[in-house]
């Protein structure tokens, strides 16, 4: 263990069982809680803003006591944590860690850019196929305007 | 096709769209035939357009279905606050099939969504009007005798007009080279010429429509529109830029016919009425034809 990693362990503890999502930029830790829809959850969760990394400089992380997140519900956290990890704990165990990846459709988080789109009229839960990764882009189900990485607003 | 809604053009395939103009050609043949006489089709206008409304009624009437609705949004219960989801679901049970006009982009998907029985969109905002788009695919047909291999200019607004948009995006299954004339301001949306790169096909650009008209068989004009320009001075520079007068024909191909999806203003002007490169109001009696053979093709009739 490095002293990176010692000094982690110090200020956010360990998990036995559970989900850490770490490497998320540190200005989007509240956003990331509030997509996974974790506020009003009774699991026991800790969150660390502007921690340390070699990589990122500061970075945010979450971490979820004895819950497993669906990777359909983790992916959609991709649109604005795309450097995100997600890594599995058992008996404080890493048993799996991958990178978010961007799905090829999210539903509901996202606001259509469109504002003569029906969605923004009407009670319908968004919907949008991701028609570029790289460079992301959204084509709303509905009115089929595109809704790009600058114009992108989470509900 | 049977109960299957149309509310973008790319939902049906090429096969489909050539299956819609061979049966719409039947109808032109021989317009009145009862075969929907079991039928009742409701046209759900939001926003009035009468000239859209009154080719779906005509269109089913010759057909003998029975047509309710309303033209007009002030005169139903939307004005009362009512959601477009219960307006849909309650039209569901009085009708076999829903023909809707609505501001919205997305609205008419969103119902096809929601009802039990097919939608056809006949305009969604500034988004789709499929309809209009399959007969302008009439109409070039008829008039060139193939929709193969067309040298087609689109002229004006192709920025934001929308049946320029889904005309394209037809027309990309045809081999067509493109001719795209616009104002700078105003030029074909990227996406849009996406489509056609990846269709491997050819588009050319101009600012002047003198220069498409020795090449084109089809021009197809389109209003320029004054609210579409954020600095005034260059609406006043362009206005007058792709106005079509009858002696600007001189050079062009002797089966090149103009297509204009109406209402115009001053865009082409009326000594071009006279001429035989017109082709307009043929094109929009065309519209009856073909949406006799979407509404028969739908309803499983034909």
């Amino acid at each position: 263990m490095n002293n990176d990693n010692i000094r982690k362990e110090l200020v956010v503890s360990a998990i036995e069982n559970g989900t850490v999502i770490d490497h998320l930029p540190a200005g989007s830790v509240f956003r990331v809680v509030k997509m996974l829809n974790l506020e009003g959850t009774d699991k026991q969760i800790t969150v660390g803003i502007n921690l340390d990394s070699h990589k990122y400089g500061k970075k945010g992380i979450i971490k979820v006591a004895n819950k497993f997140f669906e990777s359909e519900d983790v992916n959609k956290i991709s649109l604005i944590a795309p450097s995100a990890t997600l890594i599995v704990i058992k008996d404080y165990k890493v048993v799996e860690k991958r990178n978010v990846e961007i799905p090829d459709e999210i539903r509901k988080f996202v606001k259509c850019v469109n504002p003569n789109c029906v969605t923004n009229h009407q009670n319908i839960a968004t919907r949008f196929s991701v028609i570029d990764k790289k460079d992301l882009k959204l084509q709303c189900h509905y009115c089929e305007k595109i809704t790009g990485k600058n114009t992108i607003d989470i509900l | 096709m049977k109960n299957r809604s149309l509310i973008s053009i790319t939902d049906y395939s090429k096969d489909e769209y050539l299956k819609i103009l061979d049966l719409a050609e039947e109808f032109e043949k021989k317009p009145t035939q009862n075969i929907l006489g079991d039928y009742v089709v409701a046209t759900l206008f939001f926003e009035p357009s009468t000239r859209t409304r009154l080719s779906f009624e005509s269109a089913a009437s010759r057909l003998g279905a029975k047509v309710i609705g309303f033209s007009d949004a002030t005169s139903s219960s939307v004005s009362k606050g009512e959601s477009l989801k219960d307006t849909i679901l309650t039209v569901c049970s009085y009708s076999d099939i829903i023909v809707m006009r609505h501001p919205r982009e997305g609205s008419a998907r969103f119902a096809s969504e929601v009802a039990s029985v097919p939608v056809i969109n006949a305009g969604d905002g500034g988004n789709q009007h499929p309809t209009q788009c399959l007969l302008d695919l009439y109409s070039i047909r008829k008039t060139q005798g193939k929709l193969d291999g067309l040298n087609v200019a689109f002229v004006g607004d192709l920025k934001y007009g929308r049946t320029v948009h889904s005309n394209v995006m037809a027309l990309c299954n045809f081999n067509t080279t493109f001719h795209l004339v616009s104002p700078t301001e105003l030029k074909l949306p990227s996406y849009v010429k996406m489509h056609i790169k990846n269709s491997n096909l050819e588009y050319y650009q101009y600012t002047d429509l003198a220069d498409v008209m020795p090449v084109a068989d089809i021009v197809y004009m389109t209003r320029i529109q004054r609210e579409r320009f954020s600095d005034p001075i260059e609406y006043e520079k362009v206005k007058n830029a792709y106005i079509l007068t009858a002696s600007m024909l001189a050079g062009c191909k002797p089966n090149m016919r103009v297509l204009h999806p109406l209402p115009r203003v001053n865009e082409i002007t009326e000594d071009v009425d006279n001429t035989s490169q017109a082709y307009y109001f043929q094109q929009a009696l065309n519209g009856v034809y073909v949406r006799q053979a979407l509404l028969a093709s739908i309803l499983g009739v034909k």
